[in-house]
């Protein structure tokens, strides 16, 4: 183990060398830019034995990696906001061929208007369409999860692709020390690439057939219960990585200081580490306030989070993101968990587009919560509306 | 020299009798033979041919979405070179005109530019087909189609064809040809070759299509045929930029090819347009100049 | 039969789809009129002609009886004909 300190997406890039990907199709877009940067560098240097094809569009970068997938190959690919509305079609389409393909998403708002700053429209956008989704509290979180997530969806019981969220530029562009693993231990940990199913001229088959009325609905089926089942499966999977990297990341929901909390944060990625520090200080003046985290958006974990929440008296929901014309996310998807549990829950949409969130926006929150306002927009500037 | 005798698309398939694109793709898959893994963008081909869990595919086939099929072909050609499984097995993409000129064009500009090791086939019957006859880029000058409908006030569709071929030309693609099946030695021919050749490689194949362009399913050859003979689908080779080989004909008049179509009637009825087909006729003499095709 | 994950299926299972059963006219060959010129058997939209030399036979599962293997069977020889089915 080596502590070293350097960019977020430096961390990510290294870490996806380790994974030994043997396809890498990217384009840059900004905050993801460094990583596929790094990974070009890596691959020049010999430190990697992989294709790199520098497409002419995100649509193309993702459409390969499906192509590349199907025929045998580890792949890697990594975008955001833009980026990602772009790839579009093939998100869903991946998916539905069950290719287990791990991208990268350095979180970022959406345009109109345009905005290269972080929230995390970009990833919530594609909730629907059957990718895991975790998201990282911090680059140490965000590397690990990288190794994990292939190690989740290659596993034969799963086969889908996964979003390994953080967020841009505060996770992205940040220095922070890190624990690159060692290659031997990640080789170990994963092990080459062995597909379920390829493209072979000795074995042929065909891929991405369509489906009849007859068949369509079944083929949703199976999709939804593997998503299902990869809760699960990661939880196995993180039990076994914190046996070799000594990291434990086998809850999907992460908890602190909610032994005793009425008050409880919801949240999701970097914002978490904010909340920490605000609770820490509202815990010293006597407030009885918690985090509970969300990691794993995708499958969402409704039962685990109706657990974590058995206790609390109110729940203040952050929501880096907005289904405009309804709530935030996570707090539609907490509302469902919680049905009948009768604790209010609260949305707060807050920090889009890049506004900052300091430890003082926190503790405004909490004092709405006890108030009982709430499913509002934190933090608008009066004088500009 | 790959086994001609292969049959690699199978009976059963949903296309229209007498369908070009269908006796297209079995040339097709003759030319390019078994170790080929085949990428299919979405169109008629990729319907009529694989309605799970019926596949007609006897090669490896996967089809991904309507515009991607260059870009998931990249992908595979790059996943089989680190394999070192490329050489021994080649990747085609076969699509139709409506994936090629149209919807699919960023993404072939891309896998072309990039110069992977594939060769591209475009089925062109002149239209977007699978979904009811609408008109694509590759639509001929006055075709009457569902969205360019002959009326009082139009002759049909206003633009004539894109000339893809010539663009892949300026990409550097070492081989571009286009071929019709209806000749289909030629066509396996040309499709053997490009698969032999290093690099990205196009073909464009006139594929009839009784259904969308109006004639007896048993005529398919036959058009194809006289569209070669009057010069508004010529056959040619150009290696590295430079044209090699034009199938040379002795031309006769576009009237002949025109009349036998129902996507061309409303340049003989009620009363004859001197003054369009004058126009087409233009677009035979301009190609029979350009590549020199006349005996 | 589980489902092929991702939607995937194995080669083989067109055959299952009998489109003898679109036909209108059905087609005849003569062998003996046949000078086994293949031309029929390479241009058949369906790929349902099947043996070599003088000895084709027209899959009738299979044939949707376009009339493409008549049409073009070289003039010297005429070896298929079409006829209306009787159905």
């Amino acid at each position: 183990m080596t502590m070293q300190i350097m960019e977020g997406s430096m961390a990510v890039a290294e870490t996806v060398k380790l994974c030994r990907p043997q396809v890498i199709s990217a384009y840059p877009i900004t905050p993801q830019t460094h990583i596929v940067e790094d990974l070009a560098s890596i691959i020049a240097d010999g430190k990697l034995d992989a294709e790199y094809i520098c497409v002419e569009s995100e649509f193309s970068a993702l459409s390969a990696c499906v192509g590349a997938s199907a025929a045998g190959s580890r792949v890697y690919s990594a975008t955001t906001s833009q980026g990602l509305a772009l790839m579009g079609e093939v998100v869903f389409n991946a998916a539905g061929m069950r290719l287990p393909i791990i991208m990268g998403i350095a979180n970022r708002a959406i345009s109109a208007p345009l905005s290269i700053w972080n929230d995390q429209q970009d990833s919530i956008m594609m909730r629907d369409a059957g990718w895991i989704q975790v998201y990282a509290e911090d680059n140490q979180e965000a590397l690990d999860l990288h190794i994990l997530s292939y190690k989740v969806c290659e596993d034969h019981d799963i086969l889908l692709p996964a979003f390994v969220c953080f967020d841009g530029f505060i996770l992205s562009h940040v220095y922070e020390p890190v624990d690159i693993p060692d290659q031997k231990d990640v080789d170990r940990f994963l092990g080459p690439f062995t597909p379920y199913q390829r493209l072979d001229c000795k074995d042929p088959i065909s891929f991405g057939m369509y489906a009849t009325p007859e068949y369509y609905l079944e083929f949703r089926y199976e999709h939804d219960e593997a998503v299902k089942r990869a809760g699960e499966a990661f939880k196995k999977h993180a039990k076994e990585f914190a046996k070799i990297f000594g990291r434990d990341y086998s809850e999907l929901v992460t908890k602190y200081r909610m032994e005793d909390a009425e008050t409880v944060i919801v949240a999701m990625g970097s914002i978490c580490g904010t909340i920490k520090d605000a609770i820490d200080e509202m815990r010293a003046a006597g407030q009885k306030v918690g985090l509970l985290g969300i990691r794993m958006f995708r499958p969402f974990p409704s039962a685990d989070i109706r657990a974590a929440l058995s206790n609390a008296k109110r729940v203040a929901v952050l929501d880096k993101n907005i289904s405009l014309g309804a709530k935030g996310a996570a707090a539609l998807e907490i509302k469902d968990a919680c049905y009948g549990m009768n604790i209010p829950i609260l949305d707060y949409i807050i920090g889009l587009g890049g506004r900052d969130v300091k430890i003082s926006d926190i503790k405004e929150v909490v004092k709405l919560c006890e108030a009982g306002k709430g499913d509002m927009f934190y933090g608008l500037r009066q004088e500009v509306l | 020299m790959v086994d001609k005798s292969l049959e690699l698309f199978d009976c059963g398939h949903r296309a229209c009798g007498g369908c070009g694109a269908s006796a297209a793709v079995r040339m097709i898959l003759k030319g390019a033979g078994e170790n080929t893994i085949v990428v299919s963008p979405t169109g008629c081909l990729e319907v009529f041919s694989t309605p799970y869990p019926e596949t007609s595919w006897k090669t490896p086939w996967i089809h991904s979405l309507f515009e991607n099929a260059s870009a998931v072909a990249s992908g595979i050609e790059a996943a089989l070179k680190k394999q070192g499984r490329l050489g021994d097995e080649k990747v085609l993409v076969i699509g139709g005109d409506g994936a090629t000129l149209d919807i699919g064009t960023l993404c072939i500009s891309g896998a072309f530019e990039r110069g992977h090791d594939f060769t591209y086939v475009c089925y062109d019957n002149e239209a977007y087909m699978n979904t009811g006859i609408q008109r694509s880029g590759a639509t001929p000058y006055d075709a009457d189609t569902t969205t360019t409908p002959a009326g009082v006030r139009s002759m049909g569709n206003s633009r004539p064809k894109k000339d893809l071929p010539q663009i892949l030309v300026a990409h550097g693609s070492p081989y571009v040809a286009t071929a019709t099946m209806a000749y289909p030695m030629d066509l396996m021919k040309k499709v053997e070759r490009a698969m032999n050749t290093k690099g990205p490689c196009y073909l464009q194949v006139h594929a009839p299509c009784c259904t969308g362009w109006g004639f007896d399913s048993a005529k398919t050859m036959e058009i194809g045929r006289m569209a070669v003979a009057c010069g508004l689908w010529v056959n040619y080779e150009m290696v590295n930029g430079k044209l090699e080989s034009v199938k040379k004909v002795k031309r006769v008049p576009v009237d002949s090819y025109l009349q036998a179509q129902k996507r061309f009637r409303h340049l003989f009825k009620p009363t004859r347009n001197e003054e369009e087909i004058a126009k087409i006729q233009a677009i035979a003499d301009a190609n029979a100049e350009k590549y020199g095709i006349d005996l | 039969m589980p489902l092929g994950i991702g939607c995937t299926a194995k080669p083989g299972k067109s055959r299952n789809n009998k489109t003898g059963s679109w036909r209108v006219y059905y087609p005849v060959m003569d062998n003996a009129k046949c000078t086994g010129c293949g031309t029929c058997q390479l241009i058949c939209p369906e790929g349902c002609i099947t043996g070599s030399g003088k000895t084709l036979q027209i899959d009738l599962d299979f044939c949707k009886g376009c009339g493409l293997c008549a049409e073009e069977c070289p003039d010297k020889a005429k070896a298929i004909s079409m006829h209306l089915e009787d159905k």
